[in-house]
This record gives structure tokens, sequence and C-alpha cells, in this order.
């Protein structure tokens, strides 16, 4: 199955348009493709009719042009026959938005649509789902666009078994200011499961981080998920729901889907060394780092600080989610302190966490970045920036960034994440250093890093 | 590829459901894996005869259909030193419901250990290691893996342990043959693929662990029934 049609398309049809309803699905995914991507989307309802002084199709067939998705948004005893029409028109793909199918208790007209498709080699994401949500190109959430927060354009490729889960975390990636390069809800994944979005993202050259919302696998799925997913050449994260006894009944009565036993889940993907978040907050991270970082650390942390604070509460959470924070080469002190300035030599702690104090300023906080680096016993760099200090200059971000280039070790910044600082975090994050807006966020995406070490 | 004797104890166990223990450790023997000495019978005579061979103590369990789980039964004693107190146990163990025989083992001494195996809805046939005995669900102390492992996997396993110290020896004290229980366990997950559309679980507990040995003192293997038992 080619589902470059399907994820890419330049001609989409929105099947199930109301003449009556302006908040029917269908109607929501045609106005604002129609008049805010660069899809050019044809309007269709069996009934045909006027919307808008533009006049509906009856069918996928009576449109000219050649159409390389149809979003499917009509009662779900209807969809067969929608479907055969797409078939029929040539139509390489759908997303089929319906509900009423396997979670509802209708197995067999599921089924009917699995064996539609696969005779006719008809990927299709669904049924009841949102689709797919592609920056700047295309977007068959049935949202209202001025409800959403969406992510720019980026390389994070995030799917979801919840459409719901999907967008909450959209709308956590927006605020952290992680981008993505396609977002897809699966939904019931009678079709295209997470096996063939691994398979999707792996090749897609958007893609750096590959991200998966997960509430259970079907029969063997998982074993087929992580045979993709070890001989994959980027990143892959998972976020695992139904961890506990509560959380299990909400999944089985949620998507049609038996959620498993979580110990099995959660230590396979410690095998094969796909990086599990246990949170959302994590997830976000997670995506983060590893968006900037591909390669994986064995957590070696050096951590630099401007407050003696904020390295200790580095260092709580570093032994919380086991990351080292090992000794550093008394050779390596020695240089920092040579090249210190005269001002804070006396009052400077260079033992890891390096505390710089609050009257360090930008040369002493880029020299001790660039020798920590080059210590052999760290291998990954905790930047703990608190711009308050008067020594600190909107360059730091930038500034830290080359040192990190240079010494081809990962660093991670925290900065608060408050407009006022702007410029420090574009320093570090336009420069694909990635940026965490708290202590505890900046060990995460260590953590991230050593989750997805290789195996 | 599964050996005919393997396939014959499958065989003869599906109308039960699980497989006896004499029988699952014969399949254990038959993939190469140790087993203590033992001898199945009904004669004291014999038992007492095996009993004075081994120079030291044995174990006495009764066989039988209707008892999976032996110790909510009382249907194990260890540390038999004499035949009078064989001659006791056994006749105990005789009148047990549905006692068949009487498996009279060679008692080993070393830390119990667990090798088990599932095999999961979402991930096929997974390994589980940890530390053994009967009150595994109590510490819940274990490592689980998806099969069939490598042989970096049984040392990830340990190293995840809380009580890895205890495998790899402490105070003094010698610890678990690393390069023996590898074998086994890898050898144990070849095994585990083998039987995938036959089991649901197999216990290997107590695997009881020396610097010398790793052998198998209990085996209980669980049969699919999705496929008629």
């Amino acid at each position: 199955m080619d589902l470059k049609y399907l994820f890419k398309p330049s001609t989409m049809a929105v099947v199930g348009v109301s003449t009556s309803q302006d908040n029917h699905p269908a109607n929501v995914i045609y106005n604002k493709n129609h008049l805010r991507y660069s899809v050019k989307t044809f309007p269709v309802n069996p009934k045909g009719g006027i919307l808008n002084r533009e006049t509906l199709y009856p069918s996928v067939g009576h449109i000219q042009e050649d159409i390389d998705m149809a979003v499917i948004a009509v009662r779900a005893e209807y969809v067969p026959k929608v479907v055969e029409q797409c078939i029929k028109k040539g139509v390489k793909g759908a997303v089929i938005v319906s509900g009423g199918f396997a979670e509802a208790g209708n197995l067999k007209l599921q089924q009917r649509l699995v064996d539609m498709a696969k005779e006719a080699s008809f990927p299709f994401v669904g049924p009841n789902c949102l689709g797919i949500y592609a920056p700047d190109h295309v977007d068959t959430f049935f949202l209202p666009g001025e409800r959403i927060i969406s992510p720019d354009k980026g390389n994070v490729g995030f799917v979801s078994q919840s459409g719901g889960v999907l967008v909450d975390q959209m709308v956590k990636f927006a605020g952290q200011g992680i981008g993505i390069s396609l977002a897809v809800s699966i939904g019931n994944k009678a079709c295209i499961k997470e096996t063939d979005m691994l398979d999707w993202f792996d090749q897609d050259l958007e893609t750096k981080v590959i991200a998966f919302y997960i509430e259970g696998f079907e029969k063997g799925e998982g074993r087929k998920f992580i045979e993709r997913a070890e001989h994959c050449s980027k990143p892959v994260v998972v976020f695992k729901a139904g961890k506990s006894k509560k959380g299990i009944e909400a999944v089985s009565s949620h998507t049609a889907s038996l959620a498993g036993d979580y110990r099995v889940f959660s230590e396979i993907m410690k095998q094969y060394c796909v990086a599990e978040a246990d949170s959302e907050y994590e997830l976000t991270s997670f995506c983060e780092a590893l968006s900037c970082y591909p390669k994986g650390i064995k957590g070696n942390v050096g951590i630099i600080s401007l407050s003696g604070g904020h390295g200790v509460i580095a260092a709580d959470a570093c032994e919380l989610y086991g990351i080292s924070i090992p000794e550093i080469e008394k050779e390596t002190m020695n240089t920092i302190m040579d090249k210190l300035s005269p001002e804070i030599r006396n009052i400077v702690s260079l033992a890891n966490p390096l505390d710089l104090t609050g009257s360090s300023v930008d040369s002493d906080i880029v020299t001790s970045a660039r020798h920590l680096s080059r210590d052999t016993n760290i291998d990954c760099i905790l930047a703990l920036l608190i711009p308050y200090s008067p020594g600190v200059s909107a360059d730091i971000g930038a500034k830290l960034s080359q040192v990190a280039r240079n010494e081809g070790k990962p660093m991670i910044a925290y900065v608060p994440n408050e407009d006022k600082y702007k410029i420090i975090i574009e320093g570090f994050e336009l420069n694909n250093i990635p940026v965490a807006s708290s202590v505890e966020g900046a060990v995460m995406m260590a953590k991230a890093l050593m989750r997805c070490r290789p195996c | 590829m599964l050996k005919k004797d393997s396939k014959k104890i499958l065989e003869k166990s599906k109308s039960l459901g699980w497989v006896l223990e004499p029988d699952a450790k014969a399949l254990m023997k038959l993939q190469g894996l140790d087993i203590p000495d033992f001898i199945l019978t009904n004669s004291f005579e014999a038992a007492d005869l095996f009993l004075k061979a081994c120079d030291g103590p044995v174990v006495a369990k009764a066989v039988s259909k209707k008892i999976l789980h032996k110790t909510e039964h009382n249907a194990v004693v260890t540390g038999i030193f004499s035949s009078d107190h064989l001659k006791i146990e056994m006749a105990r163990l005789q009148k047990l419901d549905g006692c068949e025989n009487i498996l009279v083992e060679k008692m080993v001494k070393g830390l119990e250990i667990i090798i088990g195996a599932k095999n999961d809805f979402q991930f096929g046939p997974v390994i589980v290691f940890g530390i053994g005995g009967t009150s595994v669900e109590i510490y819940n102390d274990t490592a689980i893996r998806m099969a069939p492992i490598k042989p970096g996997d049984v040392f990830s396993m340990k190293e995840s342990l809380k009580a890895r110290q205890i495998i790899t020896g402490y105070r003094g004290k010698a610890g678990v043959n690393m390069e023996i229980l590898t074998h086994l366990m890898v050898n144990f997950s070849n095994l585990i693929m083998e039987l995938e559309n036959d089991i649901e679980s197999v216990d290997l507990n107590p695997v009881i662990c020396t610097k010398d040995r790793c052998v198998i003192a209990d085996a209980r293997i669980i049969l699919n029934c999705n496929e008629g038992c």
C-alpha cells in the first residue's frame, strides 16, 4: 500500500457535507481545508445541493479531477458504499471519520471495510478517528480551527489511538515550540496500524522522531511493532495508557481494544530501546530532546547552574530517574578555574553540579560548558540558565549552542518559558538545542536520551 | 525442531490442560537442561535404595492430575534424610487426592530463582526471570524480555533486579554461575519459541543455582486450551 497520496494529498474529497448542519464534521473539515490549506478540496453529498454558493457533488465519481484522498464522514451503514465508489473512482486512500464500528460492537461492518480495502489495496485511516493533520497542508480534524492550538511544521511524527489525546498533545507541543511533520489519529486502526505508521515515518524525510500514544495492541501486533522499531533508523517514543486496573476498564469501553499486561509492554520497550514516556509531560520532553539528538547517551550528565539550589534540584531529579552525575576530572576543574573571571574564582563550586553563582558572566558559562563537554566522564550537559542575573546576556543561548555544536556532546538547557527570555530560548532552539521550561523538564530530556541509547 | 519424544509428552498432556511435573522435567531434559537425579515410584523399597545411593537428603512429591499447585496441598516434602521419615511421608503423600506416583529427587541446595515464560496476547512468548520460591508474588522482583532472548538480555535482566547482588554474590557468599544460567535461559527461550502454539505459560520454579549448576527443581507447563484440551 502506498500511503503517499493519503498523507500528502494534492486533491481531497470530503464526503458527507451537509446543506443544513453547519457544525457537521464534514462541513468543518471541508471549510477549513477549502479556505486555509493548500490541498484542493471537493464537497460531496449524495443528495447534491448547494452550500455557501458552491455545488455539492453527488458522489466522488462526479468529480472531474483525480482525487488523492477522501474524507468519509457519513453514517456507518453508508460507509461501505462510499468506499466502493472511491475505489471505483481510483481514489488512493481515505480517512474514515465515522464512528459506529468495532467500538460500538459492529465488528462485521468494520471487517467488511477491511476486506474491501485489502482486495483493492486501498489504505484507510480509522474508522472512528480524527484522521490526519499535516501543518500548512491538510487537516481532517472535525474541530473548528479557532478552537484548537496547532503546532507549527516540525519534525515529530505523532500517532494516537485516541483523537482527544492527540489534540490535547498537539496543544502541549505547540506550547513548547515543538513542531510536527504529521499527526495521525488512527482510531479503531482497522487498516492502518501503528506498524504501518512506523514504516511510513521511518522513510519520511520530514520526520526525525516518531511518537505513539498507545492503549493496546491487537493479538501479536506488539511483536510486529517491536520488530519494526528495532530496525527503525529514528528514535521511537511511546506513551502507554491503560496501566492501572481502572485505566484498563476505561480503555475497553473507549476504543474497542484490549489493554495488555503493562509490565510486559514496558519491559519489552526497554529491551528494544523504545523510549517509554511515563507521563504526557515526559512525552513532550522526550519528543523535543530526541528530535535534536537521535543517538542516545549512557546517562552521565554534567550540570552547570548559576545557583546552588537549581543544581541540587536537578541532582535530585537525576537520582530519581537513574541518571548519574559523575565526578569530573581534576584537570577539567583546573582548566575551568584558570579561565573564570577573577571575581568569581573564590565563590564558585566546580564539583558536579557546577555552581557558577549569580555573579558569573557569559564567558564563564561558555568556558565551563566547553571544558565540561571535553571531560570523558560526561556524555551530556545540562545548562540551567536563570537569566535574572545581570552578567547573563541575551546572546547566551546562541553562544552556548555554538559550544554544543563544536564539542559534539548533547546539551539541554533550562530557561524559564517567559516572553521576556524568548531571545535566549530561540538562541538555543533555532540552533537545534532543546530547551525545557523547568529544571525537571531538562532532566526528563536527559532521561529520554538515556532510554533511547543504542542497545 | 521439537523432538519426537517432546511432541509425545505434549500430546498426552493435552486432555489434562497442563503437563505433570515428571513429564515437564523430561521435556526440559530433552532440551538439554539440568534436572535433579530422581526416581518415580510407588515402592518404598525402591525409594529407600535411591535415598541411600544419594548420599544426602531427598525431596518427595506427590504426582497427581488433581494437584496443580503442590505447596497448597502439602504435596512436597523437602529435607528427607532417613528411611523412617521417607516411609511416613510416602504413605501420607500416596493418600493425597489422585496421587499416582511419588517423585523422589536428590535435593539440591542453592539460590532459588524463577525462570518462566508466558504467551502474551500482544507480544507472543516472553521470558520472566527473578528471585524464586513460594513467595515470588510477594517480592515480585522480576525482569521480562521478549523471546527469543540473547545472552546480553540475561545480563541486563539480572542487572535490573533489586536482588542482583544476591545473584552475583555478596558478603563472601558465592554467586550464581552466570555462564550456566545464561546457557539455561537462552536454551529455555529457544524451547519456548518452539512451543509457542502449545503453551499458555511455564514456571520453572524454583531453579536452584550454585556456582557450579542451575538445576530445575520444579516445572509446570500450562497448555494453551484454545486449541482444545
